[in-house]
């Protein structure tokens, strides 16, 4: 039996208080110094006429035959102090606009499964555009999600040709939380989707101020990007919608066995595509992401969770600290199949380290498998280990109130302080759980043994049956379908 | 040099997978007079192998397999058709063409396969990456492989796979199809109408030597 929903709360980002330094401030200086040098000697492969052009203009020396930019330290140094340190990320509902300030730490969904364990049958399947949607709609509800990445899962059912407006468009109508989709990956899908924003908030200079999605790319690593996503992302910038781009170096394959090295990698690949936007269009807003990791030595395969990559994942914002921008990291991706023991191992390191080092945005939550199936419950795990952390990293204050030494001696010896009104004015700020088990054993036996994972399958389809988000206007909706058709044509006509 | 130091050498270079020496090493044999097919059975293949057992028991890792096979590309390359020409003698598994299809430049995966069936003793053909369903279809008639090995990264390529499935048996083409990459699920073999279909590397060989007949099947 399951219960009416409470209503959706406002966003919970992490406010980090306690702090860790994994390279010192020696160790992001070289890493820095080295890929200002890989820059500039080996350069960085750009497969876009329009960005080999960009790049000359401003002084770079480009092979067009290889399509490499060698990148002088000037105009690197140059071009990264044109990029805001702080910007919006804009919602469809502006109470749930979010400020990359520095202070505060934002998590999303995981993104682009292919695969989704159904939520009424339990087993895995092939993702659709309803999965997009529902999964929105449950990060719509979630209260430690932020943002909606990805999509979650890929709209399998959908052509090729128009998948990633379709998937954005079951994003808006799912939430009404900020959307970044990994998917934008031409000039033309970004215009289409930057007409679609336009459609909702009315008009370019609300689109600036409020730009309801932003644009995440992969890089090709190592020293190279995608030729479509550069030029996707140069069309975002001139919008004003911000863009990264994610380097995930594997070490051993697509980067140096060692950390060090996988982290000069990591700089060099979001630092090559922020400096040609801010080249293009100075003062739009950029942010590093990264998802830096090590090959399974045995398979070659990822491995979605490891010692090395919560070392890299909590030391890589340091390096983006130097420059002073925000960094979006990969997280939460572990390898596991079920959401399992080790699920709650890797998502927990993994989230935590880029926490302790006062990461601003953290992608994300409900994949397994190494981001490739979907998991309701998971998600839902997932928040949960999101606010242990955001408690265990608020540390502990101590001042006079917090260290109640009057009432300690008030109490006194053999005392109890279970209804004083020191207990009753701070008992709020301990943490509680939300689907971690910690009913008597008895009871537990009585329900059947039911867990986390029985709870969280509850409060899923409790979200799914009775959560409704924020509607989109029919007149958006019309306006979408429009576009929608007009995609499609276009791209018939292309082929 | 006498010949047990050489084929020494040889064994060596491909057991520490030292690259950059291999074509060296094999110029040097074939220029003191050694045959070929020798060099190969005495000592480039029996270091490959047992790398590749080794790697069996997890005592060696993959970057190593990979090296070794590296090594032992060299070697064939740089001494070219004499060598390669002894390699179509010795006896093999079978012919194996890979490629990642059109539209991806994923690399890495197909690399990864493509040194661990070498090792388990496949010749392997490798067309790289953005490779068209018409190459892999020419390719195919010219090089008579038992197997064809497409790689796939991405949800928006993957795609490719189905045509290049469907331009094979359009053409007539008999040849056994094997698919994978990260967004590639046995469903989707199955429905495209490939052979088979592997996770990771390990399990391709398996496979491999499955659709291929030999022993493992």
């Amino acid at each position: 039996m399951r219960g009416s929903l409470p209503p959706r709360g406002p966003i919970r980002p992490i406010r980090p208080r306690l702090g860790l330094s994994i390279l010192g401030a020696d160790g992001v200086k070289s890493i820095h110094e080295a890929a200002l040098e890989v820059l500039a000697r080996a350069g960085v492969r750009f497969p876009s006429e329009r960005a080999l052009a960009i790049l000359a203009d401003a002084g770079c020396e480009v092979d067009r035959r290889r399509q490499v930019a060698r990148i002088p330290p000037d105009v690197a140094m140059v071009a990264i102090s044109r990029a805001p340190r702080h910007f919006t990320l804009g919602a469809r509902d502006p109470a749930d606009s979010l400020s990359l300030d520095g202070e505060h730490c934002y998590l999303s969904t995981d993104g682009c499964g292919i695969e989704v364990y159904d939520l009424q049958a339990g087993s895995p399947r092939r993702s659709t555009w309803e999965d997009v949607y529902r999964s929105a709609l449950v990060a719509d509800y979630l209260d430690a999600i932020a943002f909606y990445w990805g999509p979650t899962v890929s709209a399998q059912d959908v052509p090729v040709a128009i998948r990633p407006l379709r998937e954005l468009e079951a994003a808006f109508l799912g939430t009404s939380k900020h959307v970044q989709p990994e998917t934008i990956i031409s000039a033309e899908v970004a215009r289409w989707c930057v007409e679609m924003a336009l459609a909702e908030v009315g008009g370019a200079e609300e689109l600036r101020r409020r730009p309801i999605f932003s644009v995440m790319q992969c890089a090709l690593d190592p020293l190279g990007q995608d030729g479509g996503s550069l030029e996707a992302s140069l069309v975002a910038a001139e919008h004003g919608i911000p863009t990264g781009f994610m380097p995930m170096p594997m070490s051993c394959a697509t980067a140096p066995a060692t950390l060090a090295g996988n982290l000069v990698v990591t700089t060099v690949d979001a630092l090559a595509p922020l400096i040609l936007i801010q080249l293009a269009y100075p003062g739009a807003p950029v942010f590093f992401a990264a998802a830096p990791t090590v090959m399974d030595l045995v398979t070659g395969g990822y491995t979605g969770g490891s010692p090395e990559d919560y070392l890299l994942g909590g030391a890589f914002n340091e390096v983006c600290l130097h420059y002073g921008l925000p960094l979006s990291m990969g997280v939460m991706a572990t390898g596991a199949k079920l959401p399992d023991w080790q699920a709650a191992l890797d998502n927990t390191l993994s989230t935590i380290m880029p926490v302790l080092t006062g990461t601003a945005m953290l992608t994300g939550a409900g994949l397994l498998n190494g981001s490739k199936i979907f998991s309701f419950q998971q998600l839902i795990m997932d928040c949960e280990i999101h606010s242990v952390i955001a408690r265990v990293s608020e540390g502990i204050r101590v001042d006079p109130e917090m260290l109640a030494t009057e009432l300690i001696c008030r109490i006194g010896p053999g005392g109890n302080y279970l209804a004083d009104p020191h207990t009753l004015r701070h008992l709020r700020a301990i943490w509680r759980p939300r689907v971690v088990d910690r009913s008597p054993y008895e009871a537990w036996d009585r329900s059947g043994r039911r867990g986390a994972f029985e709870a969280a399958t509850d409060l899923a389809k409790t979200i799914v049956e009775q959560h409704r988000p924020r509607p989109v206007e029919p007149s958006v909706r019309r306006e979408w379908d429009r576009i929608l058709a007009a995609a499609a044509r276009q791209a018939e006509a292309g082929n | 040099m006498e010949r047990d130091k050489l084929l020494e050498e040889m064994y060596r270079v491909v057991y520490d997978g030292e690259v950059d020496r291999a074509a060296l090493v094999a110029e040097q044999a074939l220029a003191s007079g050694l045959d070929p097919l020798d060099c190969l059975k005495l000592g480039f293949m029996p270091a490959l192998e047992r790398v590749g057992e080794e790697f069996g028991r997890g005592e060696k890792f993959l970057p190593e397999l990979v090296a070794a096979g590296e090594a032992m590309q060299r070697a064939l390359a740089v001494t070219g058709p004499q060598l390669a020409a002894a390699r179509r003698d010795l006896p093999t598994p079978g012919r194996v063409l890979l490629g990642t299809v059109e539209g991806d430049i994923h690399e890495i995966g197909k690399r990864i396969v493509g040194s661990l069936l070498m090792a388990a003793g496949f010749e392997v053909v490798d067309l790289g990456v953005d490779v068209p369903a018409r190459t892999f279809l020419e390719r195919t008639r010219e090089l008579q492989p038992s197997l064809v090995g497409l790689s796939a990264l991405l949800t928006t390529t993957m795609v490719r796979q189905r045509e290049v499935i469907e331009v094979l048996r359009q053409a007539g083409v008999r040849v056994q199809v094997m698919v994978g990459g990260a967004p590639v699920t046995p469903s989707w073999a199955e429905e495209i109408g490939a052979d088979g279909y592997a996770e990771d590397a390990s399990s391709a060989v398996a496979l491999a030597r499955r659709l291929t007949g030999g022993p493992g099947s």
